[in-house]
């Protein structure tokens, strides 16, 4: 009786997603050594930092769509080390562009990992078109990313781990979790300024 | 005499050894993309949107490069809430803009965004500078790139089209 709003669109599989992103989040950020973390608006960035407020993190706030184009700037400038981006589905097909404009360049030091679970989570949890039968890593591969896969249990996501953290990218994965309900918990520096300088002073050295 | 505003925008980009020239075209931006790409150090970074190179040069700049964004008028509504990173971060962001529907346009399509472009700019944080005059061209993008990479701040020069020539399609 509701279907007709949302065509077809499933809106319950992914509250059955066995991945919990807190959980996800942290095994993508554990030993992460000298790695750089773009993570998008919203719950990848409560996640993010629910691990560590770390220094080479840089949380976006805002400018939803730009968190897979900013790694991309920043994976370029810096050819040696990997960075990692984290996002949702929501703020990730608000920039699908930038997917292609990323397999346009070849980044081999770039990873993008979509927490997908289907949902815009910070508004009310609506679903995005991933509910539907979009599938992200496809769009990826014939964007032509180095490799892209979705994941959806546990064994598949240990599996992953070691790709998402060294392969040859760009790589892109889209990690398929459970459509849940998160207190936000610690939050970085609101401040934009800060969270600018504090990267490039971890990266760089002082300025 | 004879200016070569290209030449003379593409000298300054080396002066303040842009690495990374993210664009969408614009045909008077073809002979400046044209010798970006000559250039070794510099890297061409073709975006589908504007706004993807608001977010491309932000990361560029945590990760230690510098460089720039051109794009035609029309493109810089597509920015505008993407502006919000480089205001909010204060990220240096050097703009080219070639303008259309300014200055003799044939395309009505064109004239919405060439008449809001400096007031959008303005709006969401950015210093604007025109240029008419194809021999000022070097100086005010001289002008803008040192306020954008020492300020930093936000700043877009304006290439008008009566440096440009109004676009004609042979009309």
């Amino acid at each position: 009786m509701m279907q007709k709003l949302n065509g077809t669109l499933d809106r319950n599989r992914a509250t059955d997603y066995p991945l919990r992103r807190r959980e996800v989040v942290a095994q993508l950020l554990a030993d992460r050594g000298d790695l750089m973390v773009v993570a998008g608006l919203g719950a990848p960035v409560w996640d993010c930092t629910a691990v560590e407020d770390h220094p080479l993190n840089f949380p976006l706030w805002g400018a939803m769509g730009g968190a897979a184009a900013l790694g991309l700037g920043l994976a370029m400038a810096q050819p040696d080390r990997r960075v990692l981006v984290i996002t949702g589905d929501g703020e990730m097909l608000m920039g699908l562009g930038a997917m292609t404009t990323i397999g346009a360049q070849q980044p081999e030091n770039l990873s993008v990992v979509v927490c997908d679970n289907e949902r815009y989570g910070e508004t009310g949890m609506q679903l995005t078109h991933t509910a539907g039968s979009l599938d992200l890593p496809a769009m990826a591969l014939a964007a032509g990313f180095a490799s892209a896969a979705a994941v959806s249990s546990d064994n598949e996501f240990k599996a992953a781990l070691p790709a998402i953290r060294a392969a040859k990218g760009p790589g892109f994965w889209s990690i398929k979790i459970k459509a849940e309900d998160n207190p936000i918990g610690a939050m970085p520096p609101k401040d934009g300024v800060t969270l600018k300088d504090r990267f490039r002073a971890a990266l760089l050295g002082a300025a | 005499m004879d200016v070569d505003w290209t030449e003379d925008n593409f000298s300054v980009l080396r002066d303040w050894q842009i690495k990374q020239v993210a664009y969408v075209p614009d045909a008077g931006h073809a002979d400046l993309i044209k010798r970006c790409d000559e250039a070794e150090d510099m890297r061409l970074v073709p975006l589908t949107t504007e706004e993807e190179g608001i977010a491309v040069l932000a990361g560029a700049w945590l990760g230690d490069q510098r460089g720039v964004l051109l794009m035609q008028s029309s493109g810089v509504g597509n920015c505008i809430n993407m502006l919000s990173l480089a205001r909010v971060c204060r990220f240096p962001l050097l703009m080219m803009v070639t303008m259309r529907g300014q200055w003799g346009e044939f395309n009505p399509w064109q004239v919405p965004m060439g008449a809001l472009t400096p007031t959008v700019l303005e709006g969401a944080g950015s210093l604007v500078f025109p240029v008419d005059d194809p021999a000022k061209m070097g100086e005010t993008t001289n002008a803008a790139a040192r306020m954008v990479f020492e300020g930093p701040t936000q700043a877009a020069v304006l290439i008008g089209q009566a440096v440009i020539g109004a676009k004609s399609f042979g009309k």
